[in-house]
């Protein structure tokens, strides 16, 4: 009677066990297929050929794969998103959390969270019909779509992310830090600022990490408003290319040696990611450890 | 409306119930849907029983080019309509994949907006010429541009054009959209024209739409695009005086334009109902439809 | 009494958090009421309930509608259990530290991987074996909201009052009894949060169904929908707007997205108010 109970709980742990580890397999999986699908293409044409070629040229007579203008576009795209979006995320989380009336709040944190549903294509569609025309007129240039466009679109796609986070972050700050600051005779802008910002920084700064996996993992969006050439992004009106819109964009039509770099291009996107993973989970285990 | 999100909770609730109270039930839930999937793969299994009554059915998949969308959709709706135990799938991927996938067996018919390459017949295709597509050029209706020769479109490509005061149109600058590598328009546009790895583009856009609604946003622009989508928020130039038409690409005296090619694996016989999609579209019975989507028929 | 560098600090401050928020609700109002807008006027009952014809040139999102709902339910069904017995052996059994930091880790992990990796990867792991149909997406999304349903169960079942447990085990009972007549109806909360969250990623979703679930727009029954391509409604949005130019379809798809998804935050935030008042009880 007893061995059977415990048979029966032994299977029913190993049941729970396997569904727990699914999530590692999945994880297991996904490195595994685009590590398989990535690596020939970058044997093919060589590891720093492939990462620091400056052309790309899939379809060309003679074929180039360099992949060096998408990394720094890549980067300097979030960058700008960052630069953009954080400040501005930031400064209306502390509102929204300290300062804000409760209505306002509310309101605004819905508003915030609808912003975060909307899919990534009508972002796309909204930036190519009112941003990339505004640009040009603006500026005064031939053509508004250009790496100056994406990272308008990213910034705007990072806000309630890092909004939502840095609001979750800052409502942790326990009430005693500032409570004795304001009693200290501490203005509540000194208080939140000095205090509470610096109390919840471990949570802010995963915020625009998240903000930063977000604007690099963006695919569609940026594929309508970013002009999509392989150039080097020498400046903010430059056409330019993604990653993510590199695989994007070329995948459908793609055939040989082109497809497999794309998968190449995955992986490399992917490494980024994971690299961004580790540090989100850095800042969070700071967060957690407090 | 919210009657309806409940009762979608309500299933899903249960369905949850279902997999707490007892683990081991997940397989079979997981399970039965999935092995329907792998039957569709296989049409030709289903098709014998109802063979004997004459009446088609089974499935019709194919997959490949988006500019091919509007002629195949019409002519599966047809079909569809005459046989209506048949269904008829198409996967707008792009020519690269629809060759691909009928290469690997994942479609009956591939469709490629360019003609096959030699190394892909020499992978097992065939190719089927189904019928003709005009690729216009396109520029923003303000444009005062009406006529350009194909030297000049290929100047502008190029990159040697770049001001529309060149070709006789206002002091501005051209900017110049085409599609991604890889797609069947781009490269029918630059084989015709003699660009191929010349283009100096402004924008690569992944899709007849987006180079429509780029074009049409931007005075200066100029893109190409399959005939039978331009619409009249852009304008079709004249080439070498011709305006392109069904009757233009008919004749041929319309230079740019293209096949769209059916493709199938060589020596393996299609399955009956997709042998019958097939004679059907290439036949003179379907040349209505064609002509209806905007192309020149081939048969 | 505060001088003229506090004020400086104050005033600084103070305008650009108001600046920040004020920018921050014009872009939402701009981006929500342009939608809108747009697209409103276009949500006519012909559009809700016919499908597309070629032949005819009518455009109808009635597929698109119900592969989502397919899709939907498709994915959650196979999720839920993962998910809640993946939460359930996290806070439940697992008795190491480091096998829950490493489930932990994959989970966090996943939900950073973006969507178009996981519709190459859903590609090569599902399509190519199923075919390209609304299963192959749908066990895509399934690995997509692994971490949704996860994280959220074990945040309720956090929540169980240990006292429960040792309650239930204090009357003999065994370890799966106490989980399954205790621990589990406890975290109804969670499981349904968890679900609102991740229809609202699916109703998002379009790089990883593209390249899986594809963007046909046939009229399907339930299991023959599941086996065949189909395009959701965000994909359809996508196919609109880009292949075909259909703005007007496509604001029409964005506002009906817009208003869903607003129902659907509301769903969430009245769902954990409804919990945690029975829970204050």
């Amino acid at each position: 009677m007893k061995t059977k109970t415990n048979l029966f709980e032994a299977i029913i742990h190993g049941i729970f066990l396997i569904l727990g580890l699914i999530t590692v397999g999945c994880v297991l999986l996904i490195s595994v297929y685009l590590i398989i699908s990535g690596i020939p293409a970058i044997r093919e044409i060589g590891l720093l050929d492939f990462l620091f070629g400056d052309t790309w040229a899939s379809t060309a007579s003679e074929p180039k794969y360099g992949i060096l203008p998408f990394i720094l576009t890549s980067i300097y795209g979030t960058a700008g998103a960052i630069i953009l979006g954080v400040p501005v995320g930031f400064l209306t989380a502390v509102y929204l959390a300290k300062f804000a009336p409760i209505q306002v709040k509310n309101v605004m944190e819905q508003a915030v969270g609808l912003l975060a549903g909307i899919p990534s294509v009508v972002y796309g569609l909204v930036g190519m019909i009112v941003l990339v025309p505004g640009i040009r007129e603006l500026f005064d240039i031939p053509d508004g779509a250009g790496l100056l466009a994406a990272i308008i679109v990213l910034a705007v796609m990072i806000l309630p992310s890092i909004i939502k986070m840095s609001i979750t972050a800052l409502e942790a700050v326990p009430k005693e830090y500032e409570d004795a600051s304001l009693a200290l005779g501490a203005t509540p802008e000194e208080t939140y600022f000095r205090v509470s910002v610096p109390a919840a920084k471990s949570g802010i700064a995963a915020a625009v990490v998240l903000g930063v996996g977000r604007a690099i993992g963006e695919a569609m969006a940026v594929m309508m408003v970013a002009g999509n050439v392989p150039n080097m992004p020498d400046s903010l009106f430059q056409s330019v290319r993604f990653l993510t819109t590199a695989v994007a964009s070329e995948m459908s039509y793609s055939s040989g040696l082109q497809r497999q770099a794309l998968f190449s291009i995955a992986l490399v996107l992917f490494l980024f990611i994971m690299l961004i993973n580790a540090a989100l989970n850095f800042f969070l285990k700071g967060e957690r450890n407090k | 409306m919210k009657r309806m999100i409940s009762a979608v909770m309500a299933i899903a609730l249960m369905l949850a119930l279902v997999g707490c109270g007892n683990s081991a039930q997940t397989t079979p839930t997981t399970a039965a849907p999935a092995t329907q999937a792998p039957a569709t793969n296989a049409p030709a299994t289903e098709a014998p029983e109802t063979e004997a009554a004459a009446e088609l059915s089974g499935t019709v998949s194919t997959d490949g080019s988006t500019s091919m969308e509007a002629v195949i959709g019409a002519l599966g709706e047809a079909f569809m309509e005459a046989n209506p135990d048949v269904n008829f799938t198409y996967n707008p991927t792009g020519s690269g994949s629809g060759i691909q996938a009928v290469q690997e067996g994942r479609c009956d018919i591939g469709l490629s907006s360019r003609a096959l390459k030699d190394e892909e017949k020499e992978a097992g295709l065939t190719e089927t010429v189904l019928c003709y597509d005009g690729i216009a050029v396109i520029v923003n209706p303000a444009n005062t541009v009406e006529d350009l020769t194909v030297e000049q479109i290929a100047g502008i490509y190029t990159g040697e054009i770049t001001n529309w005061s060149e070709v006789g149109g206002e002091d501005a600058e051209i900017v110049v959209i085409g599609r991604e590598a890889g797609s069947g328009t781009r490269s029918g546009f630059e084989e015709i024209t003699g660009t191929e790895d010349a283009c100096q583009y402004r924008q690569e856009l992944t899709s007849t739409g987006d180079v429509i609604t780029a074009v049409s946003q931007n005075p200066g622009a100029i893109g190409y695009a399959s005939l039978a989508s331009v619409k009249d928020t852009v304008k079709a130039v004249k080439v070498d005086g011709v305006a392109p038409s069904e009757d233009t690409v008919k004749d041929e005296s319309y230079k740019i334009q293209r096949p769209f090619v059916l493709a199938t694996q060589t020596g393996v016989e299609l399955n009956p109902v997709a042998q019958a999609f097939f004679d059907y579209i290439t036949s003179a019975d379907a040349n209505e439809i064609i002509v209806a989507a905007g192309v020149v028929p081939a048969n | 009494m505060i001088s003229n560098r506090r004020k400086m600090f104050l005033w600084t401050v103070r305008g650009a958090m108001y600046l920040a928020a004020v920018l921050t609700g014009a872009l939402t109002l701009f981006i929500m009421g342009y939608v809108l807008l747009k697209g409103i006027p276009n949500v006519t009952w012909e559009l809700l309930s016919t499908k597309p014809s070629y032949l005819s040139g009518n455009i109808g999102i009635l597929p698109d509608i119900l592969n989502t709902v397919y899709i939907v339910i498709a994915a959650l069904a196979i999720v839920l259990p993962l998910g809640v017995g993946a939460a359930v052996y996290l806070t439940e059994y697992a008795s190491s530290k480091k096998i829950v930091a490493v489930i932990e880790y994959a989970a966090e992990a996943l939900s950073g991987i973006p969507s178009i990796i996981y519709g190459l990867v859903g590609m090569l792991m599902f399509s190519n074996s199923f075919g390209t149909c609304l299963m192959s997406g749908a066990l895509t999304l399934v690995i997509m909201n692994l971490p949704t349903i996860m994280r959220s169960t074990q945040e309720s079942l956090k929540t169980v009052p240990q006292a429960y447990r040792e309650g239930a085990f204090g009357l003999g009972a065994g370890k799966w009894r106490v989980i399954r007549t205790v621990v589990l109806p406890q975290c109804l909360d969670g499981v349904l949060t968890g679900c609102i969250l991740s229809v609202g990623r699916i109703l998002g979703e379009s790089a990883a169904l593209l390249f899986t679930a594809g963007f046909a727009h046939a009229l399907n029954g339930f299991f023959e929908g599941l086996s065949s391509a189909g395009a959701t409604l965000t994909v359809a949005l996508y196919v609109y707007a880009k292949e075909q130019g259909e703005f007007e379809v496509a604001f029409a798809i964005a506002a009906i997205l817009m208003i869903l998804s607003f129902i659907i935050n509301l769903a969430a935030v009245m769902v954990t108010k409804y919990f945690q008042r029975r829970n204050a009880v």
